[in-house]
């Protein structure tokens, strides 16, 4: 059978060009429209409702919001939340440090970065168990060297002034290797001809690394510094395995109250739950977009 | 469109033999899922299907936490015939939802109102029974035997003699009291008895139901007797740091010497290696003169989902679960105590002192957690695990906890 030859001027060819992206997009469109954009809407609509996920749903308007305003558990995780992040961020410049002293050329170096590496590859889960062993007021190694210095052991996982700092700790150890190794990748590119010319000038040690080696290391700094803070926004496994939120809720952070409140086994306010979302949601937002807004710069600048 | 034909055949013959295998098949979902219960399970089963030749089961087991959560999702949209839940405040949830079936007919029928008597409160809403107890097991104080007999100290009857055996435990280095309240539940334990044992049975049960005050004086009197071992420090150290199996090992190398808990201790301690001869059992003494002992008796129950396909093999099932023999059996097998009135109790130094004490007992609670509503029961427990680490901040935790009971009561 001959096959009909398409005339030059058909509507697909003349569209063919701005059409053919969009159809390729689609199933990824269509994917994210209906797993990540339909369920964020469907989450801000449910927390207008109260709901225990069985019922009938009732509606009650800003409720939800108001309730939350006079929660002191959703002001103690929002606190919480903050304490993650500035503390996590220590992670960024220890990173670097970590990345400066390895970034040498000795023999089994290579062994050495991946040593260092290590803690980021290990399961969080697994971080966060090996940490509770560390703090056991009893038994732990920690308990051991107060107690071997004459100290009374600190019951830092039981006492709610520290408890979260001991938790934020034990999230940084993978948090520092990774950052390391962010910069570790960015040292590779610093360009020794600048390093070299830096060094004709007389430049060195702490001068040397802030005018000459950090601005080099920006787009490194960058990305450090974002998957930090998105790393404290989604510090949920480790206080799940630590504390379970304890004792008596003061080391919850919004995203571990949330699920508490909507799905654990003393939960099911579906509405509340969605509310606290939303308001995760919304604090995450104004972050993103901010990074958005650098990204979009920088890439019109180069 | 020969060969649709085909396939329509074929598939409808297909679906008429599973409607055809449907009627003798009831699917049972359960979390049963240690190996105690997973036997008890399986043997109870295998009894049935004895007794009602055509009915065979089909056992899903999940475990504990998972169950939790999926029971909600295969209520409401791929329904088992039956499945395992907990009385009391628990079902009310499902019951509400209307995803339980009324099971009041397999009461009537089989005389359980009276067989099952002492669970049936716990059982019934609304007037209905929504689904059979098959067993359920005590709380109470288990005490190192051995170490009370060296410092000579005789079984506390009352609160004044509770107060000074723990005095003069802790002058001998002793704690006290072990627990672990890593996981809060297990201070609903010790205000369930403390109220139990105050203010009695009926208030228990209208407080946890929301309809007292937390701010009541009465709720102050339990604190002010709970201050007597909180403030000298009779508890474990640093309890908030480990789950009730990690307070174990104290009470297992003797440095605490009492365990306020459920009858399920008893197994790791004597897989620990402590002999029944060094493990004491005792009921929670009394505190306020006068008031009947009422109790702490969790209990586990089967229930048929509203949605579910074989309701008339799945009644059978709940009729045979609530039967004297069955209940002798599964029980012997789970180490723990039937609630059939008729049926033997295992054979066992604490289930029978368990079993003396419940069938006496004025009333039995099924557990805060269980009894209070979810959002409370998870709020109160916080609030007593702080109150039992900073017992000064008593009057801010009983009024937020106030805060919550007026919220959850609309």
């Amino acid at each position: 059978m001959p096959h009909p030859v398409p005339s030059s001027n058909s509507w697909w060819n003349r569209h063919q060009k701005s059409i053919a992206p969009w159809l390729f997009l689609t199933p990824a469109l269509v994917m994210f429209g209906v797993y990540v954009i339909a369920p964020i809407f469907e989450s801000m609509l449910i927390s207008l409702y109260d709901w225990d996920g069985l019922g009938e749903p009732k509606f009650i308007g800003l409720q939800n919001y108001f309730n939350l305003w006079g929660d002191p558990d959703f002001w103690k995780s929002l606190q919480n939340n903050l304490i993650w992040i500035f503390g996590f961020m220590l992670a960024v410049p220890a990173g670097l440090f970590l990345a400066l002293f390895l970034n040498q050329t000795v023999f089994g170096i290579r062994l050495v970065k991946s040593l260092f590496f290590f803690p980021f590859v290990i399961s969080q889960v697994v971080l966060g168990l090996v940490f509770s062993w560390f703090y056991d007021p009893s038994n732990g190694l920690l308990a051991l060297g107060f107690t071997s210095v004459g100290l009374e052991p600190l019951a830092i996982l039981s006492d709610d002034t520290i408890v979260t700092y001991g938790i934020v700790i034990a999230g940084l150890y993978p948090q520092i290797a990774y950052c390391m190794i962010l910069y570790l990748t960015g040292l590779n590119s610093v360009r020794p001809d600048l390093i070299e010319a830096a060094r004709l000038e007389g430049a060195k040690g702490w001068t040397m690394l802030w005018h000459v080696v950090l601005p080099q290391l920006r787009p490194a700094t960058f990305i450090a510094v974002v998957v930090t803070i998105i790393g404290s926004l989604r510090s949920f496994d480790m206080i799940s395995i630590m504390t379970q939120g304890g004792p008596y809720g003061s080391s919850r952070v919004l995203a571990y109250y949330m699920y508490e409140v909507a799905l654990s086994e003393y939960g099911y306010r579906m509405g509340y739950g969605t509310a606290i979302a939303t308001v995760l949601f919304f604090i995450m937002l104004i972050y993103i977009g901010f990074v958005l807004r650098r990204i979009y710069r920088q890439e019109k600048e180069t | 469109m020969k060969f649709k034909l085909k396939t329509l055949a074929l598939g409808a013959a297909l679906s008429l033999s599973a409607l055809a295998a449907n009627a003798g098949v009831i699917t049972l979902n359960t979390d049963a899922s240690d190996p105690a219960p997973k036997a008890a399970f399986a043997a109870l089963v295998k009894s049935f299907e004895a007794a009602h030749p055509g009915v065979t089961v089909k056992i899903n087991t999940f475990d504990h936490e998972g169950y939790k959560t999926s029971i909600r999702n295969f209520l409401t949209a791929d329904a088992p015939d039956v499945v395992n839940w907990y009385a009391g405040n628990r079902m009310a949830p499902f019951v509400d939802a209307g995803l339980f079936e009324d099971v009041s007919d397999v009461w009537k029928a089989n005389g359980l109102e009276k067989s099952l008597a002492s669970a049936a409160p716990s059982m019934t809403q609304n007037g209905k029974q929504w689904g059979i107890p098959y067993t359920y097991y005590q709380w109470g104080v288990y005490y190192r035997k051995d170490i009370f007999d060296k410092l000579g100290i005789a079984e506390p009857k009352t609160w004044e003699q509770l107060v000074a055996a723990s005095k003069k435990l802790k002058e001998n280095k002793i704690t006290p009291f072990a627990i672990g309240t890593k996981a809060t539940w297990t201070t609903g334990g010790w205000f369930d008895y403390m109220n139990l044992r105050v203010n009695g049975y009926q208030f228990h049960m209208d407080l946890t139901a929301g309809k007292v005050p937390y701010t009541d004086k009465r709720v102050q009197a339990v604190f002010d007797k709970w201050d007597d071992l909180v403030k000298p420090g009779y508890y474990l150290e640093n309890h908030a740091s480990y789950q009730w199996q990690e307070a174990l090992p104290a009470f297992v190398k003797g440095e605490a010497a009492m365990y306020l808990m459920g009858n399920f201790a008893v197994a790791p301690m004597r897989e620990a290696g402590l002999k029944d001869a060094q493990i004491g059992f005792m009921q929670f003494p009394e505190i306020t003169k006068g008031v009947p002992m009422a109790e702490d008796a969790p209990t586990d129950t089967v229930h048929i989902p509203a949605k579910a396909k074989n309701k008339e093999d799945a009644r059978k099932f709940l009729a045979y679960i609530a039967s004297a023999k069955a209940q002798s059996e599964i029980n012997k097998t789970l180490g723990q105590l039937p609630v059939n009135n008729q049926s033997t109790s295992p054979d066992d130094k604490f289930l029978k002192a368990g079993f003396s004490m419940l069938s006496n007992a004025k009333g039995l609670a099924q557990f805060y957690d269980r009894d209070a509503s979810a959002e409370m029961a998870k709020a109160g427990m916080d609030g007593f695990q702080e109150y039992m680490l900073k017992p000064d901040r008593r009057d801010a935790i009983l009024n937020r906890l106030e805060s919550v009971r007026m919220r959850t009561q609309k």
